[in-house]
């Protein structure tokens, strides 16, 4: 039961830091949604980190190294540590700069007035939040997912599940079943979201993100130590003919589509979660510690997860049918770490980088229906800020509704995770658009319509022939790919290509509008 | 370090994250860490100089200055 104590412990200190938070919240919208501008340096970085780092840089870097060896720290890693760096400092403080001269709270709003479109506003924001939900789901099924072997167990009376077809107790049997980890896991980011606001989120995710980070590198520790050390460890790996391949990239992932995964991290730049966290800086140096510490802040919960992959790969071999790599991870921590106190621990770091990126999502829903339905509909002087608050505390109140039954119909769903991939596409697709938006004068609002609809154009046609279309019997069920490309390689090429070729046939934005978003 | 300088650096970072020397290496760095998992850890420590530099040589001020004058709400 120690694992179990530890998990709700943990989930008890976050409900403190919403209550915490609330007692600190100065009661206005601005508050409410940026923190009232006011958000310094270390704040800044820790919710930016947490925020973008989701559950699977835990437990999904693990699985990928397993299955593709060093690479994949490659693919993710060093690109988001040089690409998610570079969209701070050149998109991240641009728009916040613009944000505190006009006020704004969503990204909306800045388009909307950008290209002196109303439309444009209305086009964007169901795309958003339709990008946003699956990647919600992620998290809210992930959570579920991960607490029900952790807890595995621990209440046979209260949750017991049927043999396997073989005779051997079900080793899930005992185990707090994912609707009511997900459930609990829903209502206590909903408890400090809903009170705290936006600030309830920054703090949880400064908490959170030193909980998945010091975590990750007790069970790195405990873990090669176990294994007789990092050389023996390692050395392990080579020694075996399944493991061995993993040591380098050849074999395991193609030249084309390494290089191409430069275009993943980009998403960065359009994720509307992200861009409310960076209106809550108080002044454009809070931006600096963020931009130097974030490929090195990536590389400390990277690299050991990487390493546990493959060391993984030579101490498990290979998996049986219907097991997922997901659960290397937990595998490596109960078999080689024997102890309840930091299974907990590593336990409520998956939870905590799971948690720190949901925050922020439910936050920044609420937020855009708001100011961009709500406020928008019936005038900024119809609603007092208390009323807004409220109009977005029941937005985020249906949203989390929404997405947990939505979760518990796909739970037993893998297409969900392979659905989190393409919403990072979906945003990356879009990432033309800002940065037209801001170092782009001739950019036009018929450019931008046409950016938009486009990336929904290919990005839909890519999504029904991956995900939904049936797949030729033997075919790979591994990443689609496009000449050896990511797809959105083809998707961020179409976009930028019909954002500039229609804005150099249509007339250029007022000279009005170019002196309000150009320095 | 100008803007522009700082965009050349970046450029040359970009090409040197595509280590093909390394792709079937299989060598160990200090006994333990895979070749080609060291460059690019090393390749992270990196990117973190060079966006030290670009705060340092390459801040956008004008922009920054540009704000604090601005009205928000």
């Amino acid at each position: 039961m120690t694992t179990f104590y530890i998990l709700v412990g943990y989930l008890t200190l976050l409900i403190g830091l919403g209550i915490l938070s609330n007692r600190v919240f100065k009661g206005t919208s601005a508050d409410f949604f940026v923190v009232s501008r006011s958000v310094g340096s270390f704040l800044l970085l820790m919710s930016i980190f947490g925020t973008t780092m989701t559950g699977f840089a835990i437990v999904g870097s693990t699985a990928k190294a397993y299955s593709n060896g060093i690479g994949v720290y490659g693919l993710m890693a060093s690109w988001s540590g040089l690409m998610h760096s570079a969209v701070f400092f050149a998109v991240g403080i641009k728009l916040w700069a613009i944000g505190k001269r006009n006020g704004y709270v969503t990204q909306c709003e800045f388009f909307r007035d950008r290209f002196e479109s109303p439309g444009l506003g209305y086009l964007l924001f169901p795309i958003l939040v339709l990008l946003v939900i699956p990647y919600l789901l992620v998290g809210v099924i992930a959570a579920g997912k991960f607490i029900q072997p952790t807890t595995a167990g621990l209440f046979p009376d209260a949750f017991p599940m049927p043999p396997l077809p073989n005779g051997n107790p079900h080793p899930l049997s005992g185990g707090i079943p994912p609707w009511l980890g997900s459930g609990v896991i829903c209502l206590i980011v909903l408890f400090y979201v809903f009170f705290g606001g936006l600030r309830g989120a920054v703090w949880a995710n400064t908490f959170q993100t030193i909980v998945f980070m010091v975590t990750g590198v007790i069970a790195f520790y405990m873990i090669s130590k176990s294994l007789g050390g990092l050389r023996e460890a390692t050395e392990s790996v080579a020694a075996s003919d399944f493991s061995s391949p993993r040591l380098s990239r050849e074999g395991m992932m193609g030249k084309l589509e390494f290089l191409s995964y430069a275009f993943v991290p980009l998403s960065v730049g359009m994720f509307p979660h992200l861009f409310q966290h960076w209106l809550t800086a108080k002044s454009a140096q809070s931006f600096k510690l963020t931009v130097v510490a974030h490929p090195i802040f990536i590389m400390i919960v990277w690299l050991p997860c990487i390493l546990i992959g493959i060391w993984a790969a030579a101490y498990l071999g290979p998996l049986g049918e219907g097991q997922s790599p997901n659960s290397v991870l937990g595998r490596m921590v109960g078999q080689l770490v024997h102890s309840h106190v930091l299974t907990g621990l590593v336990g409520a770091g998956v939870l905590a980088a799971i948690m720190s990126s949901l925050d922020s999502q439910f936050m920044c829903l609420g937020t855009m229906f708001t100011n961009d339905v709500v406020v928008r509909k019936f005038g900024a002087d119809r609603f007092s800020d208390t009323q807004k608050i409220w109009i977005a505390r029941g937005f985020i109140l249906a949203v989390v509704a929404c997405t947990y039954l939505l979760a518990l119909a796909l739970m037993n769903s893998a297409q969900v995770f392979d659905l989190g991939v393409w919403c990072f596409s979906g945003f990356a697709g879009l990432f033309p658009l800002i940065v037209a938006a801001l170092y782009w004068k001739r950019t036009t609002a018929a450019g931008a319509f046409a950016c938009v609809i486009s990336t929904v154009l290919v990005w839909s046609i890519l999504f029904y022939r991956d995900i939904i279309a049936a797949k030729p019997a033997g075919a790979a069920s591994d990443e689609t790919l496009i000449f050896g490309l990511m797809p959105v390689a083809l998707i961020i090429a179409v976009s930028a290509l019909s954002l500039v070729l229609v804005s150099l046939m249509t007339k250029k934005p007022g000279d009005d509008t170019i002196r309000k978003f150009f320095v | 370090m100008s803007a522009k300088v700082a965009i050349v650096v970046f450029v040359i970072l970009v090409l040197l994250h595509h280590d093909t020397w390394n792709w079937d290496n299989k060598s160990l760095w200090l006994g333990f860490i895979p070749a080609g998992l060291g460059y690019h850890a090393l390749y992270s420590i990196a990117c973190a100089v060079f966006w030290a530099l670009v705060n340092r040589f390459a801040w956008p001020h004008r922009t920054e200055s540009w704000a604090e004058e601005g009205e928000g709400r």
